[in-house]
Formats: structure tokens, C-alpha cells, sequence
């Protein structure tokens, strides 16, 4: 037995079920805010990504029984699941969550492999294939009732582009305290799951942070320039899926940039690219492109990162 | 004063070393049969020098050291039995082997050694002749070191007694014990070096220790030395990063310690050095850690070299019936051997045995595809990417090795120890190294064929081009000499 002859005893599977136990805060928001349709979503594309994963191993002749034991498959569904509007029609979900793990997974390798984020790209897929099904967002309640609405993102966008003003647009429906309705509370449940996970070590503090900053310097710099027509950081920290993709997609490690320095850039990166969209581009939230986008980025920072190594001269 | 620069990286593991230190050292009794490994642990055999059938006494010299290796003496007076392959701690290798008469004869020339009249050059002959080799676990020539160190102008003697790997506490039973020896040696190793102060570094979690050791510096009222205190952070006690730790110092790449002015002692070795010149013994003992749930007294014991270590599991009550042991392992259970059999000798690099029962080792799960999560070089104590360069390893892609720092990983097993995916990290690296030495070597054989063979065409292409000349000057002149017959 070659050394060293002990292990801390962390395994995948437990850093994946961490993972799922600190979503749980973000489902019951969304169920509070919208009803059970999120728990439908969850279980729906749970049951999809199993069967996808076992299919594609069994293709692929992998032994299917730790692949499908190591959780990584469920955070990908469950993320995706939550990321989607609640009232999506069931099937839509099945084709994105298997989207997500056949193509943006098992096609590449499987886990460790997918140089992108598979619940990104089952979502980036789901957006431009049913871009009307994937942006009708209900009212958030209680009391829940199936009517939509434009989210807040959605208002800024269109409503400055029809040339209302800031605080006109801001009087309108989907606007809360903060930020978007219902979104902020969401927003603020992941926040409490991403600093539960920071603090039990299951993820580091680099990509949150710098993903974070990035999005709020700029949006901060701009409202301050020009308040009227750029909402302030604060709102667009608690719009969208800033802290779910801040704790949760942005540091799935396996698409992230590897070395510290490298996942400052690559977080600060999502954040930038993630204000830019929402300011200027044709979807209202930008985090599913940014991570595919800083994706695309990572092995030239990796590349470009790689730290001193002890004895090396002092740069 | 404390460590200049912490440790980047590194883990702060369970010590379980409080069990050992409960009672003070055991002398062991000197084995019946020696068995004297020409390896002591630098990877490198000594020559032997005595024939089957010698008769030796204690401190007879028994191989000639070179290289990497030091001069190996008797630790019993009688007659040698054989020069042959036995298991070791490295697996197996050519051992002498000893049948003690039970008479402890030592040899007339062991003599106190009036060192403070002696130069350097002159102690660090005695020095090599005594066979003191690095007791940290390296067992590099104590004397090798020091020449080394001597001809560099060194200017700190730096005493490792940052004993950070879990189970290991020989070094910490020692200070406690033997504070006065190890402040002796320094002071001797200082003339012979030529360094202008020596500095005794362990970590805080050792206190008595520390008060043993700042007792007898105060005693000895030498201004040139001084204890420091280290976090007790594995691997800390590497030494380039123990250097790193007390002086902010990097030593480059590729290099020794005497790069950076500093020269690396364990403080074991010291005490050996004092032990050589106030009885003028050679080396000939040294303190293991016989340790684990697998052992029923665990503790240390000074056991002289070429002992069974079957002997001093037995001098610990033997094993454990309750929690049989799984593996027995040549030092901590980060960066120790696996042994394959109990009957190995005690060597001058053993610093622990560790009799693992089931509950010590937990049970590795099986590997699963590595998700880059970077927990590796969170704790990589030189800065390595470990996710990176094991993915280098394996597609065997040399430029990433080079660039990922293959030559500067230390083994010392952190990246391994937090690895969720189970991936035998520094196996992989070991073997790595092992097939890029492969690489070197066929390369370099391939570059001497290449150089032999063109040689060998110079060498024709001269011939013929002189034979061509040799030819038309013959031609030439037998035309010139027939010119006229025609």
C-alpha cells in the first residue's frame, strides 16, 4: 500500500448531497412565492436526469451504480429545475434536464469531464428554443393564481427601451423592497444556502465573491452616473439569479477555472458578463450565458493562472 | 522569536502521539542476531567491508559509506554470519548479519573526543567516521551535509525538531529527555560547519519539549543559540519548508539548503554528534516510536540498530489481540512504508513503526473521476495545482509536468488526504517521476547510440577520404613515374 494510509474521508457524494441540503432553502421559498408547481419541476427533472444518466452510462458501458450513487446528477436537476419558471410546461423541463445530461455531460466524458455547466447548458437550450415559456413568471403570492407577469428584470429592459423613466418603471407591478418581487426573497434564501456551504468548506469563497463583486461594482458605478437609467447594485444583487449562480452554478468545479487566482477572474468575469446582459442584451437575466461564456474562458485561465510554486523565483 | 512566514497549505491533523510519551525511553537489550542494512534509508547501499566470518566488536566498522551512504559500525560484539539480501524497510536489500557473543566488547578506540581543539575540516571527518547519518528519516551522511555546508559558508545550523507528522514522536521524547545532547551536538556541528548561530525549531504543541530545550541553552550560555516555535502544521518539518518557516528563505529549485545560507540538522543527529564526542561512540542506536491501536504498550524505545523490529514490538507487550494490526507502516501515516514483514531491522532512518490496527486507517472509497474542485492546492504546502498536474501525469504529457512542478512535489500526501474523489494523487506522482527517470534514461542512452554511431561515421568518412588520398597520390604519382615510359 503505497502512502499516505489515511484520508480525511470526504467523498463527492457527500459534497454533492451538501450541496442539494443547502438548495432546500431556495425550493421553499419558490414554493411559498408560487405553490407546489417547484416541487413538480424538482421531482420531474430529478426522475428525468437518473434515467438519463443511467441510459448514458449504460451506452456508454460504464458501471452505472457510483455514477448514480454520487449526487452529482441531482445537483445539475435541481438546479436547472429551479432556475426554470415554475409554471413551465412538464415536458419542456424533460427535454431541457436531458439536454443538460446528455449533451452537456456525457457527451463530453461524464462527470469531471464537461468543459461547460450541464444544468447552463440545459437551460441556455430551453431559453432560445422556448424563449416565451422560458421568461412567464408568475405573480409571486400567496395567494397563488396562475396569472403572469413581467418580472422585474423584464420591466427595466422594456421599459426603458420605450423610453419610460427609472421611477416609472419601478412604480410598476414586479418590483419589491430590493429588488424583483418574489426574487428577492428567493435571491436571499441562496444566499443563506451559499453561506452555509462556505462555512462548512464545501465551497470556497473565490467565485461567489468575485462573480458578486462583479456584478455589483459595475451596476453600482453605472447607477451612480446615471441613475436613471441603471438600477443600483443592491437590486441587481437581489434580481434574477445572481446568488443562486453566485453560490450554486458559478462554482460547480469541474467548469470553473482551478487555481485561485484563476477563479477571481473567472467569478468576476460572470459577474460583468451577467450585468452586461441585463443592461444592454435581449434576454432580462444574463447568468446561464456569462457561465457558459466564462466557461469557454477556462483553459486560457488556466493556463494563464497557475500559481509560484515553492522556490520559484519571486514574480 | 516565532516562524517568519506560515505555511501555505498544509493540514492540521489529529497528533496521537500522546500515548508514547506517557513514559519516558526504553533502552532496548542489544539483539542476539544484528542485522545491518547497507542501506540505512538514503536509498543508496554502503560497501561492506567485513568477510563471513569476521570477528567484530561494538563500533567495529562493518561498511564504508559513500555517497548517500554513511559508514555502518556493529552494534554487538561477535562474528559476522553472512552478507546477504534480507528484507529492510526499503523492501529488501544486501544486509550484514551478526550473531552477538553476548559479551558487549567495545572497541579500544571509543574515546571522548576533545573537539573544542579541533577544526572543522577535522570534526567532520571524525564526524564521517562515526557513521552519523540524518535521523529524520533521510539518514543523509551527518558529515556529507556538513562539508557541504562548511564549503557554502553557511550561516545558520538549523536543528529540525518540527516532528509534524501524525503517530512520530521519537524527536519529541528525545528533546524532553535529552535537551543537554541535542545542545551539545549544535555547538559541536557549529565549529564544524562554520555557522554563526544555530536555531532549534519545533512546534507549539510540544511544551515540554520547548522548556527542556530553552533549560539547557540557557545552561549552556552560548549566545549563538536559540529555540523557535513553529504551528504544528504537517508538513512544516520538510525541510525546505521548515527553512521557508524560520528564515522567510526559499531554497530554489533543484537546490540544497546551503543555497540559502542554512544547513539542516535533526535534532536526533545532534545528539548523536554529543553522544560520539563524550564517549566516542559511533552511531549505533537511535529512539523509534513503536506506535498504533495494533500495539498494546505503544512507546519509545532506543533500540540499537540492526534490531528486529519484531523485537521491539515484543518490548511493547507485543501486538494487540483485541485490534489486530492491518498493516505495519516504516514511519507516520502521511509519508511512512508500508513494511511486508516484521522481521526488518531497526535502521538509522527509522523513526517510527506504526502497527495500524482496522480503526487507524480509514477505509479509502473507491476513485471517482476528479472534479477539479481544487481542495488539492488548497493544502499543497510547495503551491502545486495537484488536480492540474495529475491530469499532466496521466496523459504523460511532459510539457504540463515540467509546467505543473512534478520535480517539486515533496510526497508528502496532504493533496491525497483531502481528496474527495479517493485519487491516489501521490502514488500517481511517484510513479510519474519513476517513468519520466525511465524517459531520462532512455533519452539519454538514445543521445549516446546517437554520438557513439556518428563517431563511428567520422571515423569511416575519415578512413575512406584517407585512403582516397592515399589512392590518388599513389595514382598521381605512378602517372608522373610512367609519364616518361610512354
Amino acid at each position: 500500500m503505497p502512502s499516505p494510509h489515511v484520508v480525511a474521508g470526504y467523498t463527492v457524494p457527500r459534497v454533492m448531497f451538501q450541496v442539494l441540503l443547502a438548495l432546500v432553502p431556495v425550493l421553499a421559498v419558490q414554493v411559498y412565492l408560487f405553490g407546489p408547481g417547484p416541487l413538480g419541476l424538482v421531482a420531474v427533472a430529478c426522475v428525468t436526469a437518473l434515467a438519463c444518466e443511467a441510459l448514458a452510462l449504460a451506452l456508454r458501458r460504464r458501471s452505472s451504480q457510483s455514477a448514480l450513487r454520487d449526487g452529482s446528477v441531482l445537483v445539475t436537476a435541481v438546479l436547472l429545475a429551479l432556475a426554470v419558471p415554475p409554471l413551465l410546461p412538464w415536458w419542456l423541463l424533460v427535454f431541457g434536464t436531458a439536454v443538460a445530461v446528455l449533451i452537456g455531460k456525457h457527451a463530453y466524458g461524464g462527470l469531471g469531464q464537461n468543459p461547460f455547466n450541464p444544468a447552463m447548458v440545459g437551460y441556455a437550450v430551453l431559453l432560445v428554443s422556448f424563449p416565451l415559456e422560458m421568461t412567464r413568471w408568475p405573480v409571486p403570492g400567496p395567494p397563488w393564481d396562475a396569472l403572469t407577469g413581467a418580472t422585474a428584470l423584464d420591466a427595466i429592459g422594456n421599459g426603458l427601451r420605450q423610453g419610460y423613466t427609472m421611477e416609472e418603471v419601478r412604480a410598476g407591478a414586479g418590483f419589491g423592497r430590493v429588488g424583483a418581487a418574489g426574487a428577492e426573497w428567493v435571491n436571499l434564501a441562496a444566499l443563506a444556502g451559499g453561506a452555509w456551504l462556505l462555512g462548512r468548506r464545501i465551497i470556497r469563497w473565490h467565485i461567489p465573491v468575485a462573480m458578486l463583486a462583479g456584478l455589483a461594482v459595475p451596476a453600482a458605478l453605472a447607477h451612480g452616473l446615471d441613475p436613471g437609467a441603471y438600477p443600483g447594485a443592491l437590486f441587481h444583487l437581489a434580481s434574477g439569479a445572481a446568488m443562486l449562480g453566485a453560490f450554486f452554478i458559478a462554482t460547480d468545479p469541474v467548469s470553473a477555472a482551478t487555481s485561485d487566482r484563476g477563479r477571481l477572474i473567472y467569478g468576476a468575469g460572470i459577474g460583468l458578463l451577467t450585468w452586461i446582459i441585463r443592461s444592454w442584451g435581449g434576454y432580462p437575466d444574463g447568468v446561464a450565458f456569462a457561465v457558459l461564456l466564462m466557461n469557454l474562458a477556462v483553459p486560457l485561465l488556466d493556463r494563464g493562472t497557475v500559481p509560484r510554486i515553492h522556490g520559484q523565483p519571486r514574480r | 522569536m516565532s516562524a517568519r512566514a506560515v505555511l501555505r497549505g498544509g493540514l492540521r491533523l489529529e497528533s496521537h502521539k500522546t500515548r508514547p510519551l506517557e513514559q519516558p525511553v526504553q533502552r532496548l537489550a542489544a539483539p542476539t542476531t544484528a542485522v545491518l542494512a547497507l542501506d540505512q534509508g538514503s536509498g543508496e547501499e554502503a560497501r561492506a567491508i567485513v568477510p563471513p566470518g569476521a570477528c567484530v566488536r561494538v563500533g567495529t566498522p562493518v561498511a564504508a559509506g559513500r555517497g548517500a551512504a554513511a559508514d555502518l559500525h556493529s552494534p554487538v560484539s561477535g562474528t559476522v554470519r553472512a552478507v546477504e539480501p534480507r528484507p529492510t524497510v526499503g523492501g529488501a536489500g544486501t544486509c550484514v548479519v551478526i550473531d552477538s557473543d553476548g559479551r558487549a566488547e567495545r572497541e579500544p578506540a571509543s574515546r571522548p573526543l576533545a573537539w573544542a581543539t579541533l577544526d572543522g575540516a577535522a570534526l567532520i571527518e571524525r564526524l564521517a567516521a562515526a557513521g552519523l547519518a540524518g535521523l529524520g528519516g533521510a539518514a543523509f551522511p551527518t558529515a556529507g551535509k556538513l562539508a557541504l555546508a562548511r564549503a557554502a559558508g553557511v550561516e545558520l545550523l538549523l536543528l529540525n525538531g518540527a516532528e509534524c507528522e501524525p503517530w512520530i514522536c521519537c524527536d519529541d521524547a528525545l528533546m524532553r529527555e535529552c535537551a543537554a545532547d541535542i545542545v551539545l551536538g549544535a555547538r559541536v556541528m557549529l565549529a564544524a560547519c562554520g555557522a554563526a548561530r544555530a536555531t532549534i525549531a519545533l512546534e507549539d504543541d510540544k511544551p515540554e519539549a520547548r522548556a527542556a530545550l530553552e533549560a539547557a541553552v540557557a545552561e549552556a550560555g552560548d549566545e549563538r543559540l536559540e529555540v523557535v516555535l513553529l504551528p504544528a502544521v504537517f508538513p512544516l518539518g520538510a525541510e525546505g519548508l521548515l527553512v521557508a518557516a524560520v528564515t522567510g528563505r526559499e531554497v530554489p529549485q533543484g537546490a540544497l539548503p546551503p543555497e540559502v545560507g542554512v544547513v539542516c540538522q535533526n535534532v536526533g543527529t545532534a545528539a548523536g554528534v554529543a553522544r560520539l564526542v563524550t564517549a566516542g561512540l559511533p552511531a549505533l542506536t537511535r529512539i523509534v516510536t513503536v506506535t498504533g491501536s495494533g500495539v498494546r504498550r505503544p512507546m519509545n524505545l532506543e533500540a540499537w540498530i540492526g534490531t528486529p523490529i519484531t523485537e521491539l514490538i515484543a518490548a511493547c507487550g507485543g501486538y494487540d489481540d483485541k485490534q489486530p494490526p492491518v498493516r505495519l507502516v516504516a514511519g507516520g501515516s502521511l509519508t511512512g512504508r508500508a513494511l511486508g514483514s516484521d522481521a526488518v531491522p531497526v535502521t538509522k532512518g527509522l523513526n517510527c513503526v506504526l502497527v495500524a490496527a482496522a480503526s487507524d486507517l480509514p477505509a479509502r472509497t473507491t476513485e471517482m473521476p476528479c472534479i477539479r474542485c481544487g481542495d488539492c492546492a488548497a493544502v499543497c504546502p510547495v503551491g502545486l495545482l495537484p488536480q492540474q498536474l495529475h491530469r499532466a501525469v496521466q496523459a504523460d504529457d511532459a510539457a504540463g509536468v515540467a509546467r505543473f512542478g512534478l520535480a517539486d512535489c515533496i510526497e508528502c500526501g496532504c493533496c491525497d488526504y483531502v481528496c474527495p474523489s479517493a485519487i491516489p494523487l501521490t502514488a500517481r506522482f511517484r510513479a510519474g517521476r519513476e517513468r519520466q527517470r525511465l524517459h531520462e534514461a532512455e533519452r539519454r542512452r538514445a543521445a549516446e547510440a546517437k554520438a557513439r554511431y556518428e563517431r563511428h561515421r567520422r571515423r569511416l568518412d575519415e578512413q575512406a577520404e584517407a585512403e582516397r588520398r592515399a589512392f590518388e597520390e599513389a595514382r598521381r604519382r605512378a602517372r608522373g613515374d610512367g609519364a616518361g615510359d610512354r
